[in-house]
C-alpha cells in the first residue's frame, strides 16, 4: 500500500536557526537513504515556507489568484514523504523515525489509489 | 435463543455456543477472508442457519467448526453473487487459501491476532472497546451501549468507523512481533481491564453487569494462555480472578454494598483465588514487575489469611505509585495508609489530590474526616461524592455512610 506521511509544523513563530535547519536536514536526509535502501522510497519533498503559496480557484468560469495558503491554520504542510510498505503498522514504524528526524508530528494517510 | 434437542446428543443451547464460539469463528474467518467486516456478516449467516436447521438435524459434534465452514462457504457464495472486482480478488484469496507459513510473530493464533487488530493504537480508546466486545465476545451493539451510558447510534458508528479504518488504512491482522510488543500490549490489556471493571462496577445503574466481567475474564485467559511468558497478562488475569473472587461478598442481602472490611469472606470464591495467587507466584518468579502484577499482589495479600496485612498492601501500592504515578493511585495508596498511619495522615495525602469528576475522592475523604470526628465536613464530603456518583448501589452507600454520622 501507497502512505503519505505529511509534515505539520507551526510556522507562525520565528523559523530555525541556519544550524537547526542543518542538522534537521543531515538526519532527514539519513531517514531518505535508510528508506531507499529499504525500497519502499517512492517520493518526497521539503517545502519553502507558506508564505511562498498562491491559490488558484475557477468559479463560474472565471480564476482569482490569490496570495497565501488555502487555510489559515497555524499548522501547515511543510514537507512529505510517499512510501510503500505492506501495512499500516509498517508505515507507523516509519512516520515514527520521520517524527524523530523533523522534531514534528507526522500524520499517515493511505492513498485511495496512484495515477 | 432457542434450545434446540436431538434424539442423540444433548441439549444444545445456541446461545451458550454463540458465546463460547463468536469471537473464535470471526476471527478464523476473518483470517480464511483477510477482511473483518465480511467474516463478521459471514459468521452471522451461518448462526442463522443453524438456528434453522439445528431444530430438525443433529447439532454438529463441534458447533464451532461447523459455523467457520459454513461461513466460510456463506462467503463465497456472497462474493460470487456480488462479483465486484474488489471481491473477485477476496475471493481468489480464499480459494487458495492464506499462505501458512507467514510469520506472524510469536504465537499464531486467530483470537490472538483478532484482539491484537480491534486494540490497535490507530483506533481510538472506545473504537476499540466496543470492536473488542462486538467481534470477541459477541456481544450486540445495544448491550455495548447499555454498558457504557452512550447511546447506540454513537456505538454502531464507532464500529463502522473502525471496521472501514481497519480495512482503508491497512491496519495487519496479525499478532505483533516481540520488539513491536511492549508499545501494542498495553492497548490490549486495557480494554480487558477497562471491560472487566465496567462489569464490576457499572457507571450507570445497577452495581454489577456480571455478563462483561466474565468476558473480560474468559478474554483475559485466552490471552494468558496464547502469551504464558508476558508477566502483565499474567498479571492482569490474576487480579481479575482476585478481583472477581469477592464479587459473592460484595453485595450484601438487599442489594447494598459491603466493604472489603466487613465482607463475609467465607463468600469469597476459593478455586478463584488458589488460582489468582498462583499466578501472583509465577509473576514473582519472573521478576519483571508492572503495574497490573503490582495490582494482582495487592489482591494476593487482600484474600490471603483471615485479614488484610496493611503494611504489606501499602508497600505494594507505594510501589504501583513509582510506576504509575497518577492521582487514582495515589488515592488507592491513601485507603492504605489510613490504615497503617491513621486517618489524619492519609487526609493530608488526599487533600493534595485533584481528580475531576471522580465520585471516590471526595467518598474517600468523607470516611477519612468521619473517622476523625469532624462531622460536618464529612457531611459536605459524602454529598459532593453523592452528585457524582452514577451507580445506584454506590449512591444508597454513601447515603447510608452519610445517614449514620452523628448529628
Amino acid at each position: 500500500m501507497h502512505y503519505l506521511m505529511s509534515v505539520e509544523l507551526d510556522q507562525s513563530g520565528p523559523g530555525p536557526t541556519d544550524e537547526e535547519r542543518e542538522r534537521n536536514l543531515a538526519r532527514v536526509g539519513a531517514v531518505n537513504d535508510r528508506m531507499k535502501s529499504a525500497g519502499i522510497w517512492v517520493f518526497a519533498g521539503g517545502l519553502l515556507p507558506y508564505d511562498s503559496a498562491t491559490v488558484v480557484r475557477v468559479e463560474n468560469g472565471s480564476t482569482t489568484m490569490t496570495d497565501g495558503p488555502f487555510a489559515e491554520t497555524k499548522e501547515q504542510l511543510a514537507g512529505f514523504w510517499v512510501i510503500e510498505v505492506d501495512d499500516l503498522d509498517a508505515a507507523l514504524a516509519w512516520a515514527e523515525r520521520c517524527a524523530e528526524a523533523c522534531e514534528a508530528p507526522i500524520e499517515v494517510r493511505p492513498f485511495d489509489g496512484l495515477a | 435463543m432457542v434450545e434446540l434437542r436431538s434424539a442423540s446428543s444433548p441439549a444444545v443451547d445456541l446461545t451458550s455456543v454463540y458465546r463460547a464460539e463468536y469471537g473464535r469463528c470471526v476471527a478464523t474467518v476473518a483470517r480464511l477472508l483477510g477482511d473483518i467486516g465480511l467474516a463478521e456478516e459471514a459468521v452471522q449467516d451461518a448462526f442463522a442457519v443453524a438456528t434453522e436447521r439445528w431444530g430438525e438435524e443433529v447439532p454438529p459434534d463441534n458447533p464451532g467448526a461447523w459455523i467457520v465452514t459454513t461461513a466460510r462457504r456463506r462467503a463465497i457464495d456472497r462474493l460470487r453473487r456480488e462479483s465486484t472486482r474488489e471481491a473477485r480478488h477476496t475471493q481468489a484469496l480464499l480459494l487458495h487459501g492464506p499462505d501458512e507459513d507467514e510469520e506472524v510473530g510469536p504465537v499464531r493464533d486467530d483470537q490472538l491476532r483478532l484482539i491484537f487488530t480491534c486494540c490497535h493504537p490507530a483506533l481510538s480508546p472506545l473504537a476499540q472497546t466496543a470492536l473488542t466486545l462486538r467481534l470477541l465476545g459477541g456481544l450486540e451493539v445495544p448491550e455495548i451501549a447499555r454498558a457504557y451510558v452512550v447511546p447506540e447510534a454513537t456505538i454502531s458508528q464507532r464500529i463502522v468507523r473502525a471496521k472501514k479504518k481497519i480495512r482503508d488504512a491497512g491496519i495487519p491482522y496479525r499478532v505483533p512481533g516481540e520488539a513491536e510488543l511492549p508499545a501494542r500490549l498495553p492497548p490490549v490489556l486495557t480494554v480487558l481491564y477497562l471491560v472487566f471493571n465496567e462489569g464490576y462496577t457499572a457507571t450507570a445503574g445497577p452495581l454489577l453487569r456480571t455478563d462483561l466481567s466474565a468476558e473480560a475474564v474468559r478474554l483475559a485467559r485466552a490471552l494468558a494462555d496464547l502469551m504464558p511468558d508476558e508477566p502483565e497478562v499474567l498479571g492482569l488475569l490474576a487480579l481479575l480472578l482476585l478481583t472477581e473472587a469477592r464479587r459473592p461478598a460484595r453485595v450484601g442481602p438487599s442489594g447494598e454494598l459491603v466493604t472489603l472490611a466487613e465482607q463475609d469472606r467465607t463468600l469469597w470464591d476459593r478455586a478463584l483465588i488458589a488460582e489468582g495467587h498462583e499466578l501472583v507466584r509465577r509473576c514473582l518468579r519472573r521478576d519483571r514487575p508492572g503495574p497490573y502484577q503490582i495490582q494482582a499482589a495487592i489482591g494476593a495479600v487482600h484474600t490471603d489469611g483471615p485479614a488484610t496485612d496493611w503494611p504489606q498492601v501499602l508497600a505494594l501500592y507505594d510501589q504501583l505509585l513509582a510506576l504509575v504515578p497518577t492521582p487514582i493511585v495515589a488515592l488507592n495508596r491513601a485507603v492504605a495508609l489510613a490504615e497503617v498511619q491513621g486517618p489524619a495522615v492519609a487526609l493530608a495525602a488526599v487533600e493534595e489530590l485533584d481528580i475531576p469528576g471522580y465520585h471516590l475522592l471526595p467518598a474517600t475523604r468523607a470516611d477519612l474526616l468521619a473517622r476523625l470526628g469532624r462531622v460536618d465536613e464529612a457531611r459536605a464530603a459524602y454529598d459532593e461524592a453523592l452528585a457524582l456518583a452514577g451507580n445506584d448501589t454506590e449512591r444508597a452507600f454513601l447515603q447510608d455512610r452519610r445517614a449514620r454520622l452523628a448529628p
